[in-house]
């Protein structure tokens, strides 16, 4: 599986059963003794023996409390904590000193946007005017947000009187850029977009918006959980201030995620959890804290779950992110290619495949998505359906409800083939295209 | 398979007594925050007697199959009575497929008996119930007080 010496193409029938062997769950059955057909990867990953193993290395040879205690095993559990967070650090591109562990990314965004509010009731002290916001000020999101990405600056803005704004998205699924200088101005504080849309699959054009909240002295939150699993990352490339991820949609573990941060600006956040740990010095009256990133890690970290998804990482490295993304490029095209053959669906998102993900969404005419989703279940085929979490997104698409595809390193050809075999059940059931 | 019995996708697509009717007494607006199922339910109620249920409903074939037949049943029918089918839907709907209904008392909704072993749909079909729940509370009627059967 060398990475270097070959041009980067899709897995190989054979590579793709050596990975599948990797992942026990995928070698389940599901109702009734359907093979397991797993197209729901944008949700949450599976996860490979690597990650399973690390974990309960952690917990079967180290496991305890880092950064407390002096003895042997605090000591290796330290160690351990800490050469994980060299590792993650490096998948994307950074230093160590400058990636926190929290419960998922839903707890980093939040942690972003806390740092605008409390530094808005004086938090931070002097480093936090750089994030203090008022009536007046702008926040800057897109209308393809997950909510996760949404809610936390809705309820920033509720807090402290700035005022939310939003770049809208263009009939094909893509960031309508044509009013990004309106919409992002010097009054803008702060612009929190995603990276790769986890129901349009559109990947956004990031320079670019960085380069007008550049031009207004903004700073960038990027929503990375939909490419990071994906498609190398580097986070001195992307030049956003801040970036989100989570662990369990890159064969991680559940119950970790990633805050990003250059150095400067995430010495300069206000504190968000408060506690143990996060601490320089404690009176009755009040605290100093820790230097990043332990100022942001309250309380006795997800040890473990960082341990195992420093191994998803070194998984994902071995793979080679530049295959993974081939690989996923490849199912994606044949996805596109099997909806236009079905008029009775329509594609919500990009139908090329120029700068696009392998989150395929797509509606069925006359058929609710859980409908369309009982079906495929019906054959094993595990799909997600709903708005995925992107109400406002599925009001602009003109869609109640999706079914959304999504791909991962262990896909195969053969899953795609299934889904659209069961799929073609959808039309007799309900009595419609034919 | 055995969940989209046909009466469920005749339903469906041609939802009984459909559409929003005056007079009511009250309207109630219920979401399924996971798929973004809705329905906006009337009821008008004539002191003992269900005079109308009207609705709009968007979603899933359960959800506006499971309306239809809960207007169908209903409609014109005594409180005493729809509190009899509500309890009736509601333990087959949570029974995890233990009770098949009975075609007695809620007629074409036997056919939504499949829906109760699929947890994640349960809902779907108990929307409009809610719903209907909610609005005749707030004509001050209880649903959900026993009933001598």
């Amino acid at each position: 599986m060398s990475t270097t010496t070959t041009r980067a193409g899709a897995f190989s029938d054979q590579e793709l059963a050596r990975i599948r062997a990797d992942f026990p769950i995928l070698a389940r059955t599901v109702r009734d003794g359907h093979p397991l057909v797993y197209l729901d990867s944008g949700a949450t990953s599976q996860k490979p023996y690597a990650v399973l193993d690390a974990e309960r290395d952690w917990y079967t040879q180290v496991n305890a409390a880092p950064h407390r205690g002096a003895h042997a095993l605090s000591e290796e559990g330290t160690e351990a904590y800490e050469a994980a967070r060299a590792t993650i650090a490096a998948f994307v591109g950074a230093g160590p000193q400058e990636i926190v562990f929290t419960k998922n990314a839903t707890e980093s965004l939040n942690l972003a946007a806390y740092a605008f509010s409390n530094a808005s009731t004086g938090g931070g002290g002097g480093g936090g005017d750089r994030f203090r916001l008022g009536p007046g000020d702008e926040v800057v999101v897109t209308e393809m947000e997950h909510h996760a990405n949404l809610i936390p600056w809705q309820e920033l803005c509720r807090r402290t009187g700035a005022t939310l704004r939003w770049l809208g998205v263009t009939d094909e699924g893509r960031l309508d850029l044509s009013n990004l200088d309106s919409v992002i101005t010097e009054r803008t504080r702060v612009v929190s977009v995603v990276h790769a849309s986890n129901v349009l699959g559109t990947i956004n054009p990031v320079a670019t918006i960085v380069a007008r909240a550049r031009s207004v002295g903004a700073l960038v939150v990027l929503d990375a959980c939909q490419s990071v699993p994906h498609l190398a990352v580097d986070v001195a490339d992307l030049g956003v201030d801040l970036l989100a991820f989570s662990g369990h949609k890159m064969l991680g573990p559940m119950g970790v995620g990633v805050l990003w941060g250059r150095p400067e600006v995430l010495d300069a956040m206000p504190v968000f959890l408060t506690g143990g740990s996060m601490i320089e010095t404690v009176t009755m009256e009040r605290a100093t804290y820790a230097p990043v990133p332990q100022k942001f890690e309250a309380g006795v970290p997800n040890a473990a779950q960082a341990v195992g998804l420093a191994a998803a990482c070194d998984y994902l490295t071995e793979l080679g992110m530049d295959r993974v993304a081939a690989h996923e490029h490849a199912l994606t095209e044949l996805l596109l290619a099997g909806l236009r053959e079905r008029p009775w669906t329509r594609l919500v998102g990009p139908d090329d495949l120029l700068d696009r993900g392998g989150a395929v969404s797509f509606v069925v005419d006359e058929v609710h998505a859980h409908d369309v989703g009982q079906i495929l279940d019906d054959q094993g085929v595990a799909v997600r359906v709903g708005h995925h979490c992107a109400w406002p997104l599925h009001r602009r698409m003109r869609a109640m409800a999706t079914t959304r595809v999504s791909v991962a390193a262990y896909t195969t050809p053969a899953d795609i083939a299934a889904f659209f075999t069961a799929l073609d059940r959808v039309p007799t059931v309900f009595g419609i295209g034919g | 398979m055995d969940l989209y019995q046909q009466l469920i996708i005749d339903h469906s697509k041609r939802p009984h007594r459909m559409g929003l009717r005056d007079p009511f007494d009250a309207e109630v607006h219920h979401v399924n925050p996971t798929c973004g199922d809705e329905i906006t339910l009337r009821v008008d109620v004539d002191g003992d007697v269900v005079r109308d249920l009207s609705y709009d409903s968007l979603g899933c074939s359960i959800s506006v199959a499971s309306a239809s037949m809960l207007a169908e049943l209903l409609t014109g029918e005594d409180v005493g009575h729809a509190r009899t089918v509500y309890a009736a839907i509601r333990h087959m709907l949570t029974s995890k497929g233990g009770d098949p209904g009975d075609e007695d008392v809620i007629g074409d909704a036997v056919a939504l008996s499949g829906v109760a072993r699929y947890p994640a749909r349960v809902k779907c079909a108990l929307l409009s119930w809610m719903a209907l729940a909610d609005a005749m509370a707030q004509s001050g009627i209880d649903l959900t007080e026993e009933t001598h059967v």
